[in-house]
């Protein structure tokens, strides 16, 4: 197999570019269709990890304090992501608990845990084992992490309430909507063809 | 830019999808890796149309199921209520908030729907071999991708909901069944779609090969395809 590091195919349009060195914070762009090819960002690793570090924490948070607090004749009831997921569970809506609880804790966790690893010992000036597989295996866990929606669907669900009862919103909302802002920041850093080439040239 | 654009597939070189990095395939056609990262060049999923098709048929089957069960039973002083989620967006918007009806509405009524039309279209178009509009779309897979995960929307708000609302006395809101065929309807369409990205790089790698034998290798201008035809290639018909 001959490799042409030298080369770089359009992801959008196939068309095959000779690579520039970039001015520093510069982005190359197609010439024929106009898309990103890669970007310059020497610091892209420590402000990844800097947003994923982040992001862990209020993600912690979040898991450990109440969403939503319900105030109902001076009484409160309050639910934790894992007391929702549990709730669920009891009511014989084992297959929805599972889901839910894949797409709002383990998926954004596991995304959580391989970008720190990857880019704590890129950091560190070491090759993480398993860089290629951890790599490709941040791209199939993504689409299953949506704590987006899941914020979306707390904005949305004390509306129903309103006429019934007083909804709060607990520490761990706050927390989320930190952790979602942070994690796109992260997501948007950590670019695996940019990883691949920031590799190469070291 | 000439007549002829020069792409990698047109060259006989293949760009590894995760990592990026151009290579020319040495010879067999199967068992081709990226010589940097490691990555499949050439997947080759069995059936993968026949399978896309399978999981589209039940999603569309238990789109309607999901529509007409209802997601939410809420039990209180005054006898027992169910919603399905229709009713749950006419309440949203009676109730004086239209915005937020509209949101619900979007992502799960129409985004699920347009996503198994979408996914429909498409798969109809791969089947055809058709060149129609190929960089539409491709814009419009991608877009289905992204739009997808908006629909799980509902089975959150009524997690949420069954979560707070346990006063024994005063009210109780339980997930209905609709719940359940709803959330598998999100789940086989994100599968479906997920198949049918995988299509299209068997037709990448089909026809970065092609090249490498000279069967595709004649002056571009000359097969009457244009510029666009390239962007074809992201998932759809390669016809050689």
């Amino acid at each position: 197999m001959t490799q042409h590091s030298h080369l770089i195919a359009c992801g959008e349009c196939d068309l095959l570019q000779r690579k520039v060195v970039l001015p520093m914070g510069s982005t190359a762009c197609c010439r024929r269709c106009g898309a990103r090819l890669y970007r310059h960002q020497p610091d892209s690793v420590q402000r990844g990890l800097a947003y994923a570090l982040a992001s862990l924490v209020l993600f912690i948070l979040a898991n450990l304090f109440p969403i939503v607090v319900l105030a109902i004749q001076g009484e409160r009831y309050d639910t934790t992501l894992y007391g929702a997921v549990q709730a669920l569970w009891h009511q014989n809506m084992e297959a929805v608990a599972v889901l839910v609880s894949v797409t709002t804790m383990l998926m954004p966790a596991l995304d959580l845990g391989i970008m720190i690893y990857v880019l704590l010992a890129l950091y560190l000036g070491r090759m993480p084992l398993g860089f290629s597989s951890l790599l490709r295996a941040v791209q199939s866990v993504r689409p299953w992490s949506m704590v987006e929606v899941f914020m979306l669907g707390l904005l949305v669900s004390p509306v129903k309430l309103m006429h019934f009862a007083t909804v709060i919103p607990g520490i761990a909302l706050w927390a989320l909507g930190g952790c979602v802002l942070l994690l796109i920041a992260a997501a948007g850093a950590f670019n695996p063809r940019d990883l691949w080439e920031q590799e190469v040239a070291r | 830019m000439t007549a002829a654009p020069i792409t990698a597939a047109r060259c006989g070189l293949y760009a590894c999808r995760a990592c990026g990095l151009v290579s020319r395939p040495a010879q067999a056609m199967d068992a081709l890796a990226c010589a940097r990262c490691g990555n499949d060049l050439y997947m080759r999923t069995p059936d993968s149309i026949g399978r896309t098709w399978a999981l589209l048929i039940a999603a569309c089957i238990l789109y309607i199921l999901a529509n007409v069960l209802p997601v939410m039973e809420t039990g209180s002083l005054f006898g027992t209520q169910t919603d399905t989620i229709m009713s749950g967006v006419a309440y949203l918007w009676t109730s004086g908030s239209w915005p937020i009806a509209v949101v619900v509405f979007f992502a799960s009524v129409a985004v699920p729907l347009l996503k198994i039309l979408a996914l429909a279209f498409l798969l109809i178009s791969v089947q055809r071999r058709s060149a129609w509009q190929s960089h539409q779309r491709a814009r419009l897979y991608r877009l289905v991708e992204y739009v997808g995960r908006w629909s799980m929307l509902d089975i959150y708000v009524v997690t949420i909901l069954t979560a707070l609302v346990q006063i024994q006395s005063l009210a109780m809101i339980r997930a209905g069944p609709g719940a359940v065929v709803f959330g598998a309807v999100v789940v086989l369409t994100m599968f479906a779609a997920c198949l049918l990205g995988q299509q299209r790089s068997v037709h990448d790698a089909t026809y970065g090969l092609s090249g490498l034998t000279g069967a595709d290798a004649g002056p571009p201008g000359g097969s009457g395809r244009g510029g666009f035809y390239f962007a074809l290639k992201r998932f759809v018909s390669l016809p050689t």
